[in-house]
């Protein structure tokens, strides 16, 4: 897991000179980020620093004012999220956007319905292969147990579970995370995010992930992306990156 | 609230398509059985339900989609007076050809709409498909080729190139109603449980996460109004054929809102259900009709409510998802 950017490999994500701005506010300003296969990427800032105008421009959520987004050297630049998840741009969500009135099962059988490019209009959804591979993906977030129960029933840390498997229907290229361990338990935090990335060691996959938890950026990110007011202020090694006086000053309080 | 987490899983899986299917086509061959053995009234009761039913069931089309349409007269005057055009001047007199004649102009008229309806939602679709209905009432009403407001009569049909007699028509016209009924139906369920079924219930609770994952919630409302057009024409042309006569309160907005009435005394789990509370509204409407003509739907209004009241999500809970529904109960 020690994959560090080199030269002459293509990246999988380049983002170039990504400007947002809503109203007065400054959401993105030149943004440049490259991330190579493999990569495991946290992106830290405190609330509006801009982290998530980052996911939501990659996923197409909203589109930059200005700059290029490519995706293994392809242009994905304002395309709508259904294409470029259908690219391989798969993501989870702060809170968890799953179905409550369904199962876990059928949660997952969503997912792969969707995936589909032309669904079918008279085979099963719940078909004998669909469920298996739905229940291999459970298999791997130890989600067995919770398969037929009802989504509004089962426990917060289940759902965030759920919500990243279903991403992962998709076998992306590139994964973003939207703050994995929010409103998970301090004791929680590790196990589920060792579950996390054990699940996805089975897959050459790029992750990003949104964190504000710094512990688990040290234990699990290869590099830190910080984001102040839109714009990237370090973008190195967790030691280093974690070490940076702007880092420390307006990110992790730890320097005033 | 109860605590939902520590429940064991569902022990048994929602009975598969399978049975359904059995037990749909079982109840087409028993209602055809016993047809023959049914005083007329109540085999014509039966034909109205079961054509009706196929327009509500297009609202349930919609409804697993998260919207309700109150215009859904429109798709049931366009098949009916489709039907009863071709039957009058083009000459096409086929039972069946006519039944999917109707059907087919009613997806017709629906399909450059549907991309427009598709973007709406809530009241804003319901609204929106009320007008389109009553834009075609207003027409009807005012084109004296069709009859104007009275409409116009069309004669009996054929049958696999048989004349039928008028006093066979009756016992014919209901087999074959309860059988293209009954064949809509077996392929809505099995629509329903298709991964575009399944992505229809997705977009009724989370749009989103919809597009999300790769697929387009626009294009799934658009091929379910389409849809509900065709099932809706269809209604429409089955019930032309057996009262030989077609006018334009078939799109009136009352009409419409006997059909939402089933679709919601129904509910969207269950296809069965939907032809159980259109035959509730037929027996209603009879003998009400019979009894106190000024106030039956006062009779109505109160079988909704104690609906609502006690089987929030249709007669189809009764028998459907049970574990479900007792889950859900709990939690509200």
């Amino acid at each position: 897991m020690s994959a560090t950017p080199s030269q002459g490999s293509i990246p999988v994500l380049r983002a170039t000179g990504l400007e947002k701005r809503f109203g007065a506010v400054v959401a993105a300003t030149e943004v440049c980020l490259e991330v190579i296969a493999g990569e495991r990427v946290s992106l830290i800032g405190s609330n509006g620093a801009g982290k998530t105008t980052f996911v939501n421009m990659i996923t197409g959520y909203i589109k930059p004012d200005a700059g290029s987004i490519l995706l293994d050297d392809r242009d994905i630049t304002g395309l709508e999220p259904r294409t470029i998840n259908r690219m391989g741009v798969a993501r989870s969500f702060q809170i968890p956007q799953l179905y409550a009135e369904l199962s876990v099962l059928d949660n997952m059988l969503v997912a792969t319905a969707c995936q589909d490019r032309h669904p079918s209009f008279w085979r099963q959804a719940r078909s004998a292969d669909a469920v298996e591979r739905a229940l291999a993906l459970l298999a791997r977030f130890n989600l067995l147990e919770h398969a037929e129960q009802r989504v509004a029933g089962v426990p917060g840390g289940i759902r965030k579970l759920l919500d990243i498997a279903m991403a992962l229907t998709v076998q992306p290229r590139l994964l973003l995370l939207d703050e994995p361990t929010s409103g998970v338990s301090v004791e929680e935090k590790f196990p589920m995010m060792d579950i996390v990335m054990h699940a996805l060691e089975q897959e050459v996959m790029t992750v990003l992930f949104v964190e504000h938890d710094m512990d688990i950026v040290e234990r699990y990110a290869d590099r830190v992306v910080a984001f102040y007011s839109g714009r990237i202020i370090a973008n190195d090694t967790p030691q280093i990156a974690l070490a940076a006086p702007d880092v420390r000053r307006y990110v992790t309080g730890t320097l005033h | 609230m109860r605590s939902l987490i520590n429940d064991p899983p569902i022990k048994t899986p929602p009975p598969g398509v399978q049975r359904k299917l059995i037990t749909g086509v079982a109840l087409i061959a028993l209602l055809i059985a016993v047809g023959p053995f049914l005083p007329k009234w109540l085999t014509f009761l039966i034909t109205m339900a079961a054509s009706h039913g196929l327009v509500s069931l297009g609202i349930i089309f919609l409804m697993r989609g998260g919207v309700v349409s109150f215009g859904q007269g429109l798709v049931f005057a366009i098949g009916g007076y489709v039907a009863a055009l071709a039957f009058v001047k083009l000459g096409f007199t086929d039972a069946i050809g006519l039944t999917f004649i109707g059907g087919l102009g009613a997806a017709l008229v629906a399909l450059p709409f549907a991309p427009l309806i598709a973007r709406y939602r809530g009241i804003f679709f319901a609204m929106l498909t009320l007008a389109l209905s009553m834009v075609v009432y207003g027409i009807l009403v005012k084109t004296d080729v069709l009859g104007g407001s009275d409409g116009f009569n069309m004669g009996r049909p054929t049958l696999f190139g048989q004349q039928l007699a008028d006093i066979l028509s009756g016992y014919v016209l209901y087999p074959l109603t309860v059988v293209i009924s009954g064949a809509v139906a077996l392929a809505a369920r099995v629509y329903f449980d298709s991964p575009r079924g399944l992505i229809s219930l997705a977009v009724r609770d989370n749009e989103l996460r919809v597009e999300y994952l790769g697929a387009s919630v626009r294009q799934t409302m658009a091929i379910n109004f389409v849809l509900a057009a065709f099932v809706g024409g269809i209604g429409g042309a089955l019930t032309v054929l057996s009262l030989g006569h077609v006018n334009p309160d078939f799109s009136y907005w009352t009409t419409s809102g006997e059909f939402v009435f089933v679709a919601i005394l129904g509910g969207y789990h269950s296809v069965l259900a939907v032809f159980v509370a259109s035959t509730v509204l037929e027996i209603v409407r009879s003998f009400s009709g019979l009894y106190f003509p000024d106030t039956w739907q006062l009779v109505l209004g109160v079988f909704l409510l104690t609906v609502i009241r006690f089987l929030p999500h249709g007669i189809g809970s009764l028998w459907s998802n049970r574990e479900l529904f007792k889950r859900k109960g709990g939690e509200k």
